[in-house]
């Protein structure tokens, strides 16, 4: 078996286990945008274009609450503003790669496929850019289909489901499970209880601008705590 | 009801915006590095944004007029400390739905 062969085996194992959380979260984004009313031809649109679940969450929450245009697109592209830091980070070990398959992996560039990459990389420094390349791929292989496979099977039992099964509270059970595990320091959890009381103390703004700057100030405090707690230490 | 036009919109621009986010240094300015401040504020995006989206929903949910509800006021506890201390996704969405549906029972 080639090296790159190998390496997009490893990528593929150690991705497997992501199922257990793409496949219900993708149902559910499935489920509750056909209950907003989007067609399964729409979600699937959504889902392929964007390929970025919780950004997916964000924006279809804020179309059905009629929020403008401009609050929705702001508001997702944030959310979505992370992977900046991925691509950063992926571009020394990868930016050698052809251009056109550099293409294709910034499509397939997703929390799941970065963390494990990076992960790799690290571990394995001696790895060339042809066996990086494959282990990417390979990482990414089980996402895209269980996302859109889940996403497609929750849009159609999402049909099945009669309305007053409310399922209001989903989506904050689902971002704040999504985020708990993300607090990993101090700035972190700075960042995130900030931006939150900042947005409730903001909730008379008109709506969606509250969000935007409440979690800018969050932001803002965690990268201020953070570099405060390294001029400290060094 | 969501608004057809708005909806196509969002999936075209967002579409576009996240793929040039993902594409920019991978594929466009390679090795070249962020100033510090920038990178410190990008580890903080995701977590300012996600939890500050639906604080309003739990604290007033649409669900009941805006009323604060016990249920889901200790469902989403629960699922932030079930998530911090386990550091599993799936774990802390299974313990706040659980406690979501639960308490109406207890009470």
């Amino acid at each position: 078996m080639s090296a790159s062969r190998e390496s997009y085996l490893r990528g593929v194992r150690a991705a497997l286990p992501f199922a257990v959380v793409i496949v219900p979260f993708a149902m559910l984004f499935g489920l509750l945008a056909s209950e907003a009313g989007l067609q399964l031809y729409e979600i699937v649109a959504f889902s392929v274009t964007v390929f970025a679940g919780a950004s997916q969450f964000a924006a279809l929450h804020l179309l059905q609450d009629q929020a403008p245009l401009l609050i929705i697109l702001a508001t997702a592209l944030a959310v979505n503003l992370r992977m900046l830091m991925y691509s950063v980070t992926l571009a020394p070990h990868l930016g050698a790669a052809p251009l056109g398959v550099r293409a294709v992996m910034a499509y397939l560039l997703v929390d799941q496929s970065f963390a494990l990459s990076v992960a790799e990389y690290d571990k394995r420094p001696e790895m060339t850019v042809h066996e990086k390349t494959a282990y990417f791929f390979g990482a990414v292989t089980p996402v895209l289909p269980l996302w859109m496979g889940s996403t497609v099977a929750g849009a159609l039992a999402g049909r099945a489901i009669p309305p007053e099964y409310a399922l209001d509270f989903a989506v904050p059970i689902a971002f704040l499970a999504m985020t708990a595990p993300m607090i990993r320091t101090w700035p972190h959890a700075l960042a995130a209880g900030l931006s939150v009381v900042a947005t409730l103390a903001l909730s008379v703004l008109p709506y969606g601008t509250g969000l935007l700057v409440g979690s800018t100030i969050g932001m803002a405090a965690g990268a201020a705590f953070e570099y405060w707690r390294e001029g400290r230490s060094a | 009801m969501i608004d057809r036009t708005q909806f196509w919109i969002v999936v075209v621009v967002l579409g576009l915006a996240t793929y040039a986010i993902r594409f920019s240094f991978l594929g466009l300015l390679g090795n070249r590095p962020l100033p510090g401040w920038l990178q410190r504020s990008l580890r903080y995006t995701a977590v300012a944004v996600l939890p500050a989206l639906v604080a309003p929903a739990v604290l007033w949910p649409p669900a009941t007029g805006g009323t604060p509800d016990l249920a889901r006021l200790l469902a989403a506890g629960v699922t932030v400390v079930v998530g911090l201390a386990t550091r599993q996704m799936i774990f802390a969405a299974l313990a706040g739905v659980a406690t979501l549906l639960g308490v109406p029972f207890l009470l």
